[in-house]
């Protein structure tokens, strides 16, 4: 299967000074299988992150999301190819070595925040010896002013210097998430990429972990958030990435996406009713497989709109890749 | 009647995570347990579904004390109560097919020869094809995983539900087509469900009463 480069000038210059962060442009993964068979894991996806700004890309779980998040990081498994480009600042993350991304990427160019923060910390260290050295890694910084060093990164992630000599186990959702994030901060990356931060925690813990990661934004750094939350991607985006079969089917402004205006896919419309304080009544059906995906629109077999034209694969216009779009939108 | 009556339960006994706290769920009817994570809750749904002995307090099922929990309590009662959990990756046999996994409450009870037609129902009503019934759990997505675990839970026919945290991990389109089959087969049959959560929306749009663990706690509800 071929990628379709989508309509170039949507976006602005890689290079101008208040250029985007990312650039990614046409990025396709494909991971073959033993039995010969391609799964289209991430398929054709364009988007941009200025510094201080907010993307959640959002979908149902088994979408594509993570396998993004792991080719932005050079992460993805041997079986693995990848197409298009993905730029930060200079450097093609695609292309780039293992060298490059151990040593250049991977906490200096982009800070994670992992999934489940209780399972990334080491269990068997406490918090500030971990932090010890994430920061002797990445800065440098040695003994004598190592100590001042850890307690303000802790400092930065808002984690309590009391809590640094605790051990993993010994902290709440809310506290090991934040040493995570202290850890992702540490090397002062210009891009954060946070991979279902908010999953699991309570509404209360998901709303400041949310704002935790929109001050992080606010202080210059791009945020990728990757996320089933909702309500946390209304909270804290500036813009909105819904993602469906691997591919990005919507790019929205959030206050649009989430206001009156509504969104404008009927998958993204679908996902929106769902939510509780709505209609709450689920979009029929499952996605489908990423290893068999029909020839045309991937949502067509779930969509009330569709019709014969849903058999081609529709180009994204204006941000959205629907044949009804405009009939979406005026529903 | 579920009636919970003064249950103090934990798993230290000088640090009990639940202290004196007394619930009821009358038949047909939907209870959300509305809490912070870490407050005991959890704890709570596992010593109504007779998982979790408790230290002190009584559990009355229809009617009937409770006197044994887990493997301890009379299959009758046992079989009363269709569990979901938070977690179905932690709570599926990764070697068994989803179709077995459904089909395993059955085999259980020496009911087996109803499994095949009961399978083929439930799997309609969760939305699972056949071909993903002949899967293993680490072939499929946690949605389709809890889908097959909801199954599960309801193939015995149980008078009672509990759900623990149910739909944490799931996106909104899943969470809203599980919320469904639960209420579908509740109307139908009549249950009492007992639903854990943080999600106030969604307990408020679920079900019929949420109570609050901050006030359970003082013994009333």
């Amino acid at each position: 299967m071929t990628t379709q480069r989508p309509p170039a000038g949507s976006s602005g210059a890689v290079d101008a000074p208040d250029g985007p962060v990312l650039d990614v442009r046409g990025l396709s993964v494909r991971f073959r299988m033993r039995d010969g068979r391609d799964v289209a894991a991430v398929t054709d996806v364009t988007f941009s992150l200025r510094p201080g700004e907010c993307l959640a890309l959002i979908g149902e779980s088994g979408c594509g999301k993570s396998v993004l998040a792991s080719a932005l990081l050079g992460l993805l498994p041997g079986n693995a190819r990848t197409t298009g480009h993905a730029r930060l600042g200079e450097l093609d993350l695609l292309a780039a070595d293992e060298r490059t991304l151990a040593r250049t990427v991977r906490g200096r160019l982009i800070g994670l925040v992992p999934q489940s923060p209780a399972a990334h910390l080491t269990p068997v260290r406490t918090v500030r010896s971990q932090l010890h050295e994430t920061v002797r890694a990445l800065t440098g910084i040695r003994k004598p002013g190592l100590r001042a060093a850890g307690e303000a990164a802790a400092e930065r992630a808002a984690f309590p210097a009391g809590h640094l000599d605790r051990h993993p186990h010994e902290l709440s959702g809310g506290l090991a998430q934040r040493a995570a994030t202290a850890l992702a901060l540490v090397g002062d990356a210009p891009l954060l990429l946070a991979d279902e931060p908010t999953t699991g925690l309570d509404r209360a813990l998901v709303d400041r972990t949310a704002d935790e990661l929109r001050r992080h934004a606010d202080a210059g750094h791009a945020l990728l958030m990757i996320t089933h939350d909702l309500a946390a991607a209304q909270r804290i985006a500036d813009r909105v990435a819904v993602m469906y079969a691997g591919r990005v089917v919507e790019l929205a402004e959030a206050t649009a996406f989430f206001g009156a205006e509504g969104p404008r896919h009927p998958y993204a419309r679908g996902l929106l009713d769902a939510l509780p304080e709505r209609a709450f009544t689920p979009i029929p059906g499952m996605p489908p497989e990423l290893g068999d995906l029909p020839p045309g629109c991937a949502f067509a077999a779930r969509c009330p709109k569709a019709t014969a034209v849903c058999g081609t694969v529709p180009d994204p216009v204006d941000g959205v890749a629907c044949h009804h779009a405009e009939e979406t939108a005026r529903a | 009647m579920l009636e919970l009556s003064r249950i103090t339960a934990g798993y230290e006994r000088r640090a009990p995570v639940v202290r004196d706290v007394s619930l009821t769920v009358a038949p047909g009817e939907a209870v959300g347990l509305l809490g912070p994570s870490g407050c005991g809750k959890s704890t709570l749904a596992r010593v109504a579904a007779l998982l979790h002995r408790p230290y002190s307090g009584t559990v009355v099922v229809d009617g009937r004390a409770a006197h044994g929990w887990r493997h301890r309590a009379p299959r009758e009662q046992r079989t009363a109560f269709g569990v979901v959990f938070q977690q179905p990756r932690l709570s599926a046999d990764p070697r068994m097919r989803l179709a077995d996994l459904i089909a395993e409450p059955l085999r259980a009870t020496g009911r087996r020869d109803e499994a095949a037609a009961r399978v083929d129902e439930l799997a309609g009503r969760v939305g699972l094809s056949a071909e993903l019934l002949r899967r293993r759990p680490h072939e499929v997505s946690d949605g389709q995983l809890q889908r097959a675990c909801l199954a599960r839970a309801l193939v015995l026919r149980p008078r009672w539900l509990i759900c623990d945290e149910m739909t944490a991990m799931l996106d909104a389109s899943t969470t809203a087509a599980l919320v469904a089959v639960v209420e579908d087969y509740r109307a139908e049959s009549g249950a009492g469900l007992l639903t854990v959560g943080h999600d106030s929306v969604l307990l408020d749009r679920w079900c019929d009463r949420t109570a609050r663990w901050e006030d359970l706690a003082s013994g009333a509800g």
